[in-house]
């Protein structure tokens, strides 16, 4: 029982605060500008670059500078809508999608071609794990993002509720004809958007560096679970990708534990495939997700 | 004289990879170009085609399932057979899905072949990859088998032209434009909108396994690698949006030239010395990404733009 806990649900957790993390930026993209953004990938990949270059400048604590990085990420972010993505404010999904191919291939060309494409870490060697009550394996680590992803969310959480731009930001993932009769500035409320997403961002692409490693490919291999936690939360409902990174999260982990036998009900090389399984299921029968959110 | 037989054979590469893409193109083509189905997936049907033809055609291997000794082109024809049965399957569960979740969807999907290639070890050699897959014409003197073999690359790809070019003049072809314009009118006329989807889709399918298989006869070799999304499925996509989405000649012109630039430059960078070779091998994935916005915001039609059907084209 104490191993389920320790090898299987911790690091479900961990991972699914991940990726509830990637899910809020990919979940706002789709609900206020109406597009599937393929290269948030590259974007949280690129904030665990940029933290671990200010590592090697510094020398601070990856956590110390992960604010830095979630600047720096908007502004790229904010710079990027503008050259790229205003464009096709007007035209259809498809056209934007395909850009944001695009971006995808050349945001992840300039981090290979910066960095080198081996593999990093933050911190060198491994880590021995803080036993508590004799039994329960907690890795610092792991406590780290876990209560910072609590607290990002948290901050999230009253910026959407309690300021006047992410209300904004709610009224128009609900009803954009809507949000611009009653005035508001849609472009100020994407440029939000895109902030607010990139910070998002910088979290998660920092956090799994912290939990494993720092790979140019680590944003895209992560992609599609983030996919499909925002689609399982409901698109363009920020806490419903938080259930919903957290619910793919502990399943993917879960799904290689021994339930029947002594063997993984799943292969560990399959687990890529359960977020996707689950996504399929929830556009199948509830298209809308899980917290009720919009379908294009 | 030797230098120009090198740029001869070098010419024969150009034209059997850029044909083997343009059966990739001209798939997606009818799947997005023609009915507006958001394919992101291309690279598992590659890769289904590759292992189908690979494993089928091969002599018995201890390493993977194999032994079957099929002629090259009946390997091709399950090939293709494969790659539609698991598009109809595909189509099935997710056609009726809006583009950006279809784009998902078969992203994910893709991934998943390619994962189950990778880990099912017992049929096709899991990482280390299905080799001495048998070559068209491979016993004939060089130049002779490099020639043979592109010919009958461009002689597919010749033959697939002219049946999509026949295909999108027909009312199938016509209905199809029609579902991707305005889908609700096509219902609104009676057309059994799904249905249509899940044709288009098969038969882009069957084309993409073509391909696969295809490759994996030129390259002799084929692993999970293949079904890299980079090279498998964006680079189709630029391909298809720079020769210009909708057009099949655009589609053929846009595979055989991006194959060219993809692969000429790569001459350039390996020229370079050490550490800057391998680190300027990005900024070609760079300049494929940069030229695909370029297309989209300046030339979004691509450089041979979709002809419009008037009245008088059809029979």
């Amino acid at each position: 029982m104490i191993d389920f806990i320790n090898f299987y649900l911790i690091p479900g957790i961990v991972l699914g605060s991940i990726y509830a993390l990637g899910a809020i930026g990919i979940t706002l993209t789709f609900g206020i500008l109406r597009f599937a953004n393929f290269a948030h990938g590259e974007m949280m990949t690129l904030g665990a670059y940029l933290t671990l270059t200010m590592m090697w400048l510094t020398g601070w604590h990856p956590l110390v500078l992960l604010p830095v990085a979630m600047v720096l990420l908007a502004l790229v972010a904010v710079g990027v809508d503008q050259v790229f993505y205003r464009p096709f404010r007007n035209s259809p999904a498809v056209v934007v999608v395909i850009a944001s191919f695009g971006l995808m291939l050349m945001i992840r060309s300039v981090t290979q071609f910066s960095w080198g494409a081996q593999l990093q870490a933050f911190v060198p060697g491994i880590q021995r794990p803080t036993i508590f009550f004799d039994v329960l394996r907690l890795q610092p680590k792991h406590i780290i993002i876990i209560t910072s992803a609590i607290v990002l969310m948290g901050i999230v959480h009253y910026l959407l509720t309690h300021t006047r731009i992410g209300k904004a930001m709610r009224a128009m993932s609900d009803s954009p004809e809507l949000a611009r009769l009653t005035g508001i500035d849609t472009e100020l409320v994407i440029k939000a958007t895109w902030i607010l997403g990139a910070a998002t961002a910088a979290a998660a692409g920092v956090f799994l560096a912290f939990d494993s490693h720092v790979s140019t490919m680590m944003g895209f291999q992560i992609l599609l679970p983030t996919f499909a936690a925002a689609i399982v939360g409901g698109i363009g409902r920020p806490y419903g990708a938080m259930a919903g990174g957290l619910l793919i999260g502990i399943t993917e982990e879960l799904s290689s534990y021994p339930w029947i036998g002594d063997v993984p009900l799943l292969s560990p090389g399959y687990k890529a495939g359960v977020s996707f399984a689950i996504m399929v299921a929830v556009l199948i029968w509830r298209p809308s997700g899980l917290f009720r959110g919009r379908v294009f | 004289m030797d230098q120009l037989y090198g740029y001869f054979l070098y010419g024969l590469s150009l034209l059997t990879f850029g044909g083997i893409y343009a059966m990739l193109t001209l798939g997606l083509n009818i799947q997005l170009g023609f009915t507006g189905l958001f394919n992101a997936g291309i690279a598992g049907f590659f890769v289904v085609g590759a292992y189908v033809s690979a494993i089928l055609s091969t002599a018995e291997s201890e390493r993977h399932l194999g032994g079957f000794d099929w002629p090259i082109p009946a390997s091709l024809v399950a090939a293709m057979l494969v790659s539609a049965v698991i598009g109809w399957a595909v189509a099935r569960i997710s056609i009726r899905l809006r583009a950006d979740y279809l784009a998902i969807a078969t992203l994910g999907i893709a991934e998943i072949l390619r994962l189950t290639f990778k880990n099912e070890t017992d049929l096709t050699n899991g990482a280390r990859g299905v080799s001495y897959i048998p070559k068209p014409y491979e016993n004939m003197p060089e130049p002779w088998n490099q020639i043979l073999m592109a010919a009958v690359v461009l002689a597919i790809v010749a033959v697939l032209y002219f049946l999509l070019e026949r295909a999108r003049k027909s009312p199938w072809g016509r209905v199809m434009s029609a579902i991707r314009e305005n889908e609700g009118s096509a219902r609104a006329a009676g057309k059994d909108v799904d249905r249509l989807r899940v044709q288009a889709f098969v038969v882009g399918a069957a084309m993409m396994g073509l391909g696969g298989g295809m490759m994996a006869h030129y390259l002799k070799f084929i692993d999970p690698n293949a079904a890299d999304p980079t090279t498998a499925t964006f680079l189709v996509f630029v391909m298809l949006i720079v020769g210009g989405s909708g057009n099949n000649k655009g589609a053929i012109l846009g595979a055989i030239l991006m194959w060219t630039i993809w692969s000429a430059t790569e001459i350039f960078t390996s020229m370079l010395p050490g550490d800057l070779a391998i680190r300027s091998a990005y900024v070609r994935v760079f300049l494929i990404g940069l030229m695909l916005q370029i297309m989209l915001q300046k030339f979004p039609d691509g450089l041979l733009p979709e002809k419009r059907l008037q009245s008088s084209d059809s029979r």
